[in-house]
């Protein structure tokens, strides 16, 4: 409640405007929000990712602008989300040149706070990343989930604007996952037997996130029968469909992420609220809740990378296409730092056809076509958010599915690998 | 009810009460120019959020929700109040930066079960201190 949140010395100082304008606006912004989470103290933050420099509206340039004309900059290294923007390829979004221009404004308020322009919804691919135990301030649902989940990171389920104002002022509410309680599972998800070659492919990792966020809401899950072999992008995809159907911020993979060597480590002294089971029935539910058309459909185009293609994903389409003549325009999302780490692989990929995109995403900004519906893709995340986003029809798939797609124009099933009868 | 109750952001507000049965990512489920629920995933999508007292379990999603609400205030689409099951950081920072922008005051509470029917019209009044009052107005 209101009244409970003790503030440092410095902390007062910075609300009091010791440090200019900018920082004061951050860290009264700041302490409202500690207040409302119930947060006794704040506490240091090593790193900040920025979730704000997505344009929505003036609300967030308005919000922006206060900052930099405050004087504020950020005091840890931060690194910034997707924008509505392809930077490196003008001419991909198809957006008014009106609110182009205030998205281009917003992107160069961040930069004035001196955030790196980094521009990928995935910063846990980049060189540097935050420890296990260390306490971050991340923005943007799929990197909160990895950060917590796969790296052992902490950070709360931080929204746009509060990021910011963590980065600037370098604190952060102790409340939430920072906590070492909050951290355990309240849930119990149990992954059954499933087929090897499903569970080769990110997409049902996807669809398991997709039943976890489901199920689960907000608590954190304990997903006991992931293989020990299970991969960061794997997680990537489970940990992104969980935060979209729910508001999952964190996970446990039983065996396979680092704060969970057995069930009990992750549940502790918890008796887990919900116990499910997801077994291949269940797969192939969410597979078609997913989906809005049915298989055999004519399909219009292919979108892979979201959240940001790693550069093993990017190897692996440029394996899956090469050599075929693709039907419908092919997209893969990544970040710009992943892609100039594989120039190869980057002009095989164009070779065939696909077109790259960086900066950006094409589930929040106009790049696709409407005549180019219904969109094939193996992510839950951007299955789930399209249709209410862009008013698209979409199938949701596993890559190699998407690809077949690609070449045939048509939405394609390996029935065998989903158990379909 | 009223011990089980907190005010995540102060204020007072009234509007007709619509109670949604899931919860609501205002970014990707709410459109800021319309004031409509747009989640085709949601069982009331297209119900009419503006200057109503929302009622639901809880927030759910993106964490650019705190954007989208506050920029459906400063649009003049939001709703008068929302009521949560549970409480939501990113609901509530929404409602926070509004007031701090445009000094337009959205108050946030958390009450577990209220006794709210959708159509009835309400009065909100969250008191710095704790105190909430959900009544007929």
């Amino acid at each position: 409640m209101p009244g409970s949140l003790t503030l440092s010395d410095d902390d007062r100082a910075m609300l009091a405007g010791d440090r200019g304008k900018g920082v004061r606006f951050a860290m009264r912004i700041l302490v409202r929000a500690a207040e409302a989470m119930g947060a006794e103290r704040l506490l240091d933050v090593s790193s900040a990712h920025i979730d704000g420099c997505l344009y929505h509206g003036k609300a967030g340039l308005d919000f922006a602008r206060r900052l930099v004309d405050g004087g504020a900059e950020v005091s840890v290294p931060t690194t910034l989300n997707v924008s509505s923007l392809d930077l490196l390829h003008p001419g991909l979004v198809r957006l008014d040149r009106g609110t182009a221009a205030e998205a281009r404004e917003l992107m160069d308020a961040y930069l004035a706070m001196r955030c790196r322009p980094t521009w990928t919804c995935a910063p846990y691919q980049l060189p540097e990343r935050p420890a296990l135990g260390e306490h971050v301030a991340w923005a943007e649902s799929n990197a909160i989930v990895f950060a917590n989940s796969v790296l052992g990171a902490r950070t709360g389920r931080y929204g746009d604007f509060i990021d910011i104002c963590c980065a600037v002022t370098g604190r952060a509410p102790a409340a939430g996952l920072h906590l070492d309680d909050e951290r355990l599972a309240r849930a119990v998800v149990r992954v059954e037997r499933l087929p090897e070659t499903l569970l080769m492919d990110e997409a049902a990792f996807a669809a398991i996130g997709h039943i976890v966020g489901r199920a689960t809401g907000s608590a954190v899950p304990a997903i006991v029968g992931l293989p020990p072999s299970t991969t960061e992008d794997q997680l990537k995809a489970l940990g992104a469909a969980a935060a979209s159907s729910g508001a999952v911020a964190m996970f446990h993979a039983v065996g396979v992420t680092p704060e969970a060597p057995t069930l009990e480590a992750a549940t502790g002294d918890h008796a887990p609220a919900v116990d499910v089971s997801i077994d291949l029935r269940a797969m192939r539910a969410a597979r078609d809740e997913l989906s809005t058309v049915e298989v055999g459909a004519a399909v219009g185009s292919v979108s892979i990378g979201t959240p940001h293609c790693s550069a093993f994903e990017l190897r692996r389409v440029a394996a899956l296409v090469e050599g075929r003549r693709l039907a419908v325009p092919c997209y893969a999302n990544t970040g710009r730092d992943v892609l100039g780490g594989v120039p190869g692989v980057a002009e095989a990929l164009r070779r065939a056809g696909v077109t790259i995109v960086t900066d950006t995403c094409t589930y929040i900004t106009p790049i696709i076509e409407r005549e180019a519906t219904p969109v094939v893709t193996n992510s839950g995340k951007w299955a789930w958010y399209a249709p209410g986003n862009l008013g698209f029809d979409v199938a949701f798939a596993t890559l190699e599915e998407c690809i077949d797609s690609a070449e045939t124009g048509r939405l394609v099933r390996d029935r065998d690998a989903w158990g379909d009868g | 009810m009223a011990e089980a109750t907190r005010v995540l952001v102060p204020g007072t507000a009234s509007g007709n009460v619509v109670v949604l049965d899931e919860p609501l990512s205002f970014w990707g489920g709410f459109d800021p120019a319309t004031g409509l629920l747009v989640d085709t995933h949601h069982p009331q999508v297209g119900a009419a959020l503006g200057g109503c007292v929302l009622v639901m379990p809880a927030g759910r999603g993106s964490s650019s929700s705190s954007y989208v609400l506050a920029e459906a205030v400063r649009a003049g689409t939001a709703p008068a109040a929302v009521v949560l099951g549970e409480p939501d950081p990113i609901v509530a920072l929404g409602a926070i930066v509004a007031e701090e922008l445009y000094g337009v005051g959205l108050p946030v509470v958390v009450a577990p079960s209220p006794a709210l029917v959708t159509g009835r019209r309400i009065a909100v009044r969250a008191d710095p201190d704790g105190a909430v009052e959900l009544e007929d107005g």
